[in-house]
């Protein structure tokens, strides 16, 4: 064979596998790329059927609320046990505060624990209910928290972030997206 | 193995069919291991699922329906062949032809031995006679 095609071919192979992966290491670093994340399989679809109790002391929201639409809704499910529920916190009290509304799902947690984590960090939902078993978890496709959903005004889901809001993806996804569907 | 005895369903026969479905079932927060070998709460909560589904008398093809339309192709083990799937499954077969073709051309060329031309016999001939 063509000595140049023998060193060649192997050669422009390693080149475009050191490409491949230089790329996806820079868009894993810049959270681009999230190699654990799963697409969410209800995207364009209208949120499941939610009928879950008030969390303790809070007003509760029902299936009907939810769609209701008419205004973006933002749904978060968190737990007191939960780490990064903690870190993206700040990025929900934000939102509050920009008068967007937000769906509070209190996952796997005992209510008391539940409700000090809102006391303690403050409450950023219009109405919070808690999911006690993980059943209605399920019927979101979620697979842990925290895990954040953006329903439009038809109440169809158009985001699903698994894993913790940052700054960043709130300033480059989760805005963006919110005025695009006010 | 389900992982706990407790949660396990009283006929045999249905426990069974839970186990296989869940053995197709990828555990997406421990990727590479079923929901069947896992302990995760994901794990925990999406064979109790598959358990309720099994018992309210759903076909294993209706229960994998129930997972997938919730949690999409990426949770089973075995991704369906499908148009964006059809590459994966044919990449087997596209490089063992690869291989065998390559393989081929290289033999070819080497018992492709071009034959002597008048001139350069003609040269043998009197160097031989020498």
């Amino acid at each position: 064979m063509n000595r140049r095609l023998m060193f060649g071919i192997p050669l422009a192979v390693a080149a475009a596998g050191g490409a491949g992966f230089y790329a996806m290491l820079t868009r894993m670093g810049s959270g681009e790329f999230n190699p654990r994340g799963v697409p969410s399989a209800l995207l364009g679809k209208p949120a499941p059927a939610t009928s879950l109790p008030a969390l303790l002391g809070h007003p509760g929201w029902t299936d009907a609320e939810l769609r209701a639409g008419g205004t973006p809704l933002v749904v978060n499910f968190f737990a007191s046990w939960c780490v990064p529920c903690a870190v993206e916190h700040p990025q929900f009290m934000a939102l509050s505060r920009q008068g967007v509304r937000l769906l509070g799902v209190a996952y796997k947690d005992k209510p008391a624990d539940a409700a000090r984590f809102l006391a303690r960090l403050g409450n950023p939902f219009a109405a919070v209910v808690q999911d006690w078993d993980g059943r209605a978890a399920l019927e979101w496709g979620l697979f842990g928290v925290p895990e954040t959903y953006v329903l439009d005004r038809e109440a169809r889901i158009r985001w699903r972030w698994a894993g913790a809001v940052t700054e960043q993806v709130m300033a480059d996804e989760l805005v963006p997206l919110l005025r695009q569907l006010a | 193995m389900s992982a706990d005895p407790a949660e396990a369903l009283p006929d045999p026969e249905r426990e069974a069919r839970a186990q296989a479905i869940g053995r197709e079932l990828r555990c997406l927060v421990c990727q590479g291991q079923s929901i069947e070998d896992s302990n995760a709460l994901f794990a925990v909560d999406m064979r109790r699922a598959v358990r309720e589904r099994i018992t309210a008398g759903d076909t294993d093809r209706q229960v994998m329906d129930w997972v997938t339309a919730r949690y999409g192709d990426m949770v089973r083990l075995r991704p369906p062949v499908s148009a964006g799937t059809a590459a994966l499954w044919a990449s087997p077969v596209i490089f063992l032809a690869a291989g065998l073709g390559a393989a081929l051309m290289l033999r070819r060329r080497r018992t492709a031995v071009t034959p002597l031309t008048e001139a350069e016999k003609a040269r043998i001939a009197a160097l031989r006679d020498e």
